[in-house]
C-alpha cells in the first residue's frame, strides 16, 4: 500500500498489529490500549512503534510517551468527527510532537487541506486511487487567515 | 465598510474553484451524497422541497450598492427574480440550479461576497447591531471586531467539523439589537471601572428546539485577547460537545450539562495556555477600525427646515418618519428602515427591480451602503433629514415604505412549508392572512411595539420563542397546527415565551391573534406596551379569551 507523507507518495512500511495479534518484526502500529498494556515489551523490541488513536481516546494518555512514539495515527470513525482536528493541533502545538501524524479511516479527501494545517503530515487513503486526489487537495488554498502549526 | 485586500479576494476565489471542482466530482459520481452534503452546506447550499436553496453571507448585515445590484442580477439570471433576507442578516435564493451554483458563487466573489459557512456544523456568519456606528447608545462600534471575527472563523482548519452549528453575535450598544443572549457566543462591548472598553462574553445561548438564554462566562475580556478566548471556547466545545445526538449537540447543552462554572473553568484553563501567543495587536485593531471610518457627513445637515415642514404638511410622511426612521448620532441625519413587510409580499422577500432601485437610492441618499436587519428589513444608515421626504416618496412607489417597523405586521417569518424541507407547517400564508385582517394602519399604530415571530417547525428559524407573540407550526397527524407563546424577548431583558395553551388549527390562528390584540387593547394601562402588559398580568387573561370557545 502507498500513502502520502510530506506531500509525496511513498510506500507504507508500517504493519498494523491487532490487539490480539502477536508482535511482528519491523515498524508496527498498535492501539492505545495495547500501547498502555505492552509498552515495555514494545519498547524493548527495538522496532519503531506507532500508536493508533481514535476520537474517544484521550491524547493526554500518551503525552508523556511522545518521544518514544514515532507515528500517531488519527483514525476517523466518520468524516464529521472533528475532534481529531483538535487532537492533531494539540499534539503539534501543545505537546510539540515531532513524529509523523497520519490520518486514517473515513476522512474525506476534501478535508486534507485543513488536516495539513493542524499538523497532519501523512495520509492513508481509503482507496488507493484517491492518492493523486489527496495530493492535489493539499494545495486547495494558497493563503489563510489563521496561523498554521507547521 | 470593509474592502477586501488581496488575501480576502484570493480566499474567496480559491473557494469558488474548490466548490466548482467538488460539484463536478459529485455530478460525475466521484463524491458520495453524504460527503457532498457536508461540502455543499459549507457553501450555503441546501437541497429543499422544490429546488436547492443558496444562502449567501451578509457579513454582519453590511452590503454596498454594487453588491445589491449583483443580487438583483443573480435573481434575474439564476432564480425567479427575487431573493429573501433572513433573520441572520443573510440572503437566500430559493431556485438556483445545482450545476449553476459555482457560477453564482463566482459572480458573488467578483463583488467581495461569498456563501462560505452559511450552513453546516461550523462557525456561521457573525451578526451584529444593524445600527452599529450610527446609533446614539453605542459604547464602541462593533463592526471592526465583527470583521476580525469573520476572518478568523472563515475556513478555520480546526473548527470546521464541530458537533453542531455555531453562531457568534456582537453588540456595541447599551440596547441589545443583536439578540446576543441567544447565540452560542454573545459579545458585548462594555466599559470597566477603569474606563477601558473590552468584551463581556456570554456562552451557551440559543434558540431552536431548546431555547436557552446565554450566561456570562467572562465579565470583562481585554480586546487583545478576543481571538484567543474564542479559540479556547471553540476547542473545549469541539472536544467535548456531544456528537451522539444532533439535538443535544449545541454548545448550550454542553454548558448546561457540565454546569456554567465547570465549563468556564475548562475554557479559562485552555485560554491561559494560548493567550500570550494569540494577542490581537493594537495595530491590527486600529487598522481594522480605519476600515469603518464614518462617511463624509454634511456639517450643515441639521440646518434644513424642510424636514419639519413636510412632517407638518403630510401626515403619512410624519407617520413613516415616526415608525420607519431612527435617531442618528450625527445631528441632521437619521437611519431609515426599508420595510420588507408590505401587506401583499412574503416577509423579507425582494424582487430584482426593487433591489436595483434600492441600490440607486443608496448611492444617492446613503453613501452607497445598505444594511440587513434581524427582523428581515433593510436600513439606509446615513440619510440627511432634508432627503427623507424625497426618499420616502420613492420608497413608497417601490412598496418599501409601509410604516410598520416594530409593529404587529412587521412579522418575522421563515419560508415554511412552501419552500423548506424541514417545515411541518406553512408560515407565509398565515402571515398574509394576519396582514389582511390587520388592514387598518391606525389600529396597528395604536397597538404599537409588538413583535410576532413565526416558524414553520421546531428548528425555529424565525425565532418564535423570543417573539412577543410566537407562532410555531407543528404537524398533528398530517395537519398543520400552531402553538402560540406570549412574552418572549431577545432584547436586554431576554425571555423565552410562555405557551398559551393547546395548539390551534390553521384556520383559527388569525382569529387567535386578533383576540390577543383585543385583550391587550382593552386591558392595557396608559402607555403600557404589549410585552409590559404580558409581564404584568401573565398569560391567563389572553388564554381565557383565545380558548373561550373550546
Amino acid at each position: 500500500m502507498q500513502i502520502i507523507k510530506d506531500k509525496k507518495i511513498i510506500d507504507d512500511t508500517w504493519s498494523y498489529i491487532a490487539d490480539d495479534a502477536e508482535l511482528k518484526k519491523g515498524d508496527i502500529t498498535v492501539s492505545l490500549a495495547r500501547w498502555k498494556k505492552d509498552k515495555q515489551q514494545l519498547l524493548a523490541s527495538g522496532a519503531k512503534v506507532g500508536v493508533r488513536i481514535n476520537s474517544d481516546d484521550s491524547i493526554e494518555e500518551i503525552a508523556e510517551d511522545l518521544e518514544r512514539i514515532q507515528l500517531i495515527e488519527l483514525d476517523f470513525p466518520a468524516f464529521a468527527d472533528g475532534r481529531l482536528f483538535s487532537y492533531a493541533w494539540l499534539l503539534r502545538s501543545r505537546y510539540n510532537y515531532q513524529g509523523e501524524i497520519r490520518a486514517t479511516g473515513r476522512y474525506m479527501p476534501d478535508q486534507v487541506y485543513y488536516l495539513s494545517r493542524v499538523g497532519v503530515n501523512a495520509f492513508y487513503p481509503e482507496k488507493v486511487e484517491h492518492l493523486p486526489v489527496v495530493l492535489s487537495h493539499l494545495n486547495d488554498f494558497t493563503v489563510n487567515y489563521q496561523r498554521s502549526v507547521n | 465598510m470593509y474592502q477586501y485586500n488581496e488575501v480576502d479576494q484570493t480566499i474567496v476565489n480559491e473557494r469558488v474553484a474548490q466548490f466548482r471542482r467538488q460539484t463536478e466530482q459529485f455530478l460525475k459520481g466521484e463524491i458520495s451524497d453524504d460527503q457532498f452534503r457536508a461540502l455543499r452546506l459549507r457553501n450555503g447550499l441546501y437541497i429543499q422541497t422544490h429546488a436547492p436553496m443558496l444562502r449567501i453571507a451578509g457579513p454582519y448585515g453590511l452590503l454596498n450598492s454594487k453588491q445589491i445590484r449583483k443580487l438583483a442580477h443573480i435573481a434575474r439570471t439564476y432564480d425567479k427574480n427575487y431573493c429573501h433576507f433572513t433573520t441572520r442578516q443573510n440572503i437566500q435564493f430559493n431556485w438556483p440550479k445545482l450545476e449553476e451554483v459555482p457560477d453564482i458563487l463566482a459572480e458573488l466573489a467578483s463583488v467581495q461576497m461569498h456563501a462560505i459557512q452559511t450552513s453546516g456544523n461550523c462557525m456561521r456568519n457573525t451578526t451584529s447591531d444593524h445600527l452599529a456606528g450610527v446609533c446614539i447608545d453605542e459604547i464602541e462600534d462593533p463592526r471592526p471586531y465583527c470583521e476580525i471575527i469573520r476572518q478568523w472563523t472563515t475556513l478555520h482548519p480546526e473548527f470546521d467539523y464541530l458537533p453542531r452549528k455555531f453562531k457568534i453575535a456582537v453588540s456595541g450598544a447599551l440596547h441589545d439589537r443583536a439578540a446576543t443572549q441567544f447565540h452560542d457566543i454573545g459579545l458585548h462591548l462594555v466599559k470597566n471601572d477603569a474606563g477601558e472598553v473590552g468584551f463581556r462574553v456570554l456562552a451557551g445561548g440559543g434558540l431552536g428546539r431548546t431555547p436557552i438564554i446565554g450566561q456570562v462566562i467572562k465579565p470583562f475580556l481585554e480586546k487583545k485577547h478576543l481571538l484567543s478566548y474564542l479559540e479556547a471556547i471553540l476547542r473545549i466545545y469541539n472536544l467535548n460537545g456531544r456528537r451522539d445526538n444532533m439535538y443535544k449537540a449545541r454548545i448550550k447543552i454542553l454548558v448546561k450539562e457540565s454546569g456554567l462554572e465547570q465549563f468556564a473553568e475548562a475554557v479559562e484553563k485552555e485560554w491561559l495556555l494560548i493567550r500570550d501567543e494569540r494577542e490581537l495587536g493594537a495595530d491590527r485593531i486600529s487598522a481594522m477600525k480605519a476600515q469603518f471610518v464614518p462617511p463624509a457627513y454634511d456639517p450643515g445637515a441639521a440646518q434644513d427646515t424642510s424636514f419639519a415642514e413636510h412632517q407638518l404638511q403630510d401626515k403619512a410622511f410624519a407617520t413613516w418618519v415616526k415608525y420607519n426612521t431612527a435617531e442618528h448620532k450625527v445631528s441632521g441625519y437619521r437611519a431609515v428602515f426599508l420595510s420588507l413587510k408590505a401587506p401583499d409580499s412574503p416577509p423579507g422577500d425582494m424582487s430584482d427591480t426593487q433591489l436595483d432601485a434600492v441600490a440607486d437610492l443608496a448611492d444617492r441618499y446613503s453613501f452607497g451602503e445598505i444594511r440587513a436587519t434581524h427582523r428581515q428589513n433593510l436600513i439606509f444608515a446615513d440619510v440627511k433629514q432634508a432627503d427623507l421626504f424625497p426618499l420616502w416618496q420613492q420608497l413608497d412607489k417601490l412598496k418599501l415604505a409601509t410604516a410598520n417597523i416594530g409593529t404587529v405586521t412587521d412579522m418575522i417569518c421563515c419560508p415554511g412549508l412552501d419552500f423548506c424541507s424541514l417545515a411541518n407547517a406553512g408560515s407565509i400564508g398565515i402571515a398574509k392572512e394576519i396582514n389582511e385582517a390587520l388592514d387598518d394602519m391606525d389600529y396597528i399604530h395604536d397597538i404599537g411595539d409588538l413583535k410576532i415571530n413565526m416558524s414553520g417547525c421546531m428548528n425555529g428559524c424565525a425565532h418564535q420563542s423570543v417573539g412577543h407573540i410566537g407562532i410555531l407550526g407543528v404537524d398533528k397527524k398530517g395537519a398543520e397546527w400552531y402553538q402560540l407563546t406570549l412574552g418572549g424577548s431577545s432584547e436586554n431583558k431576554a425571555a423565552i415565551g410562555e405557551r398559551l395553551g393547546p395548539a390551534v388549527a390553521k384556520d383559527q390562528v388569525t382569529k387567535a391573534i386578533i383576540t390577543i390584540l383585543d385583550v391587550y387593547v382593552k386591558q392595557r394601562l396608559d402607555d403600557e406596551s404589549f410585552l409590559d402588559m404580558v409581564n404584568r398580568v401573565g398569560i391567563t387573561p389572553f388564554k381565557e379569551q383565545v380558548y373561550a370557545d373550546y
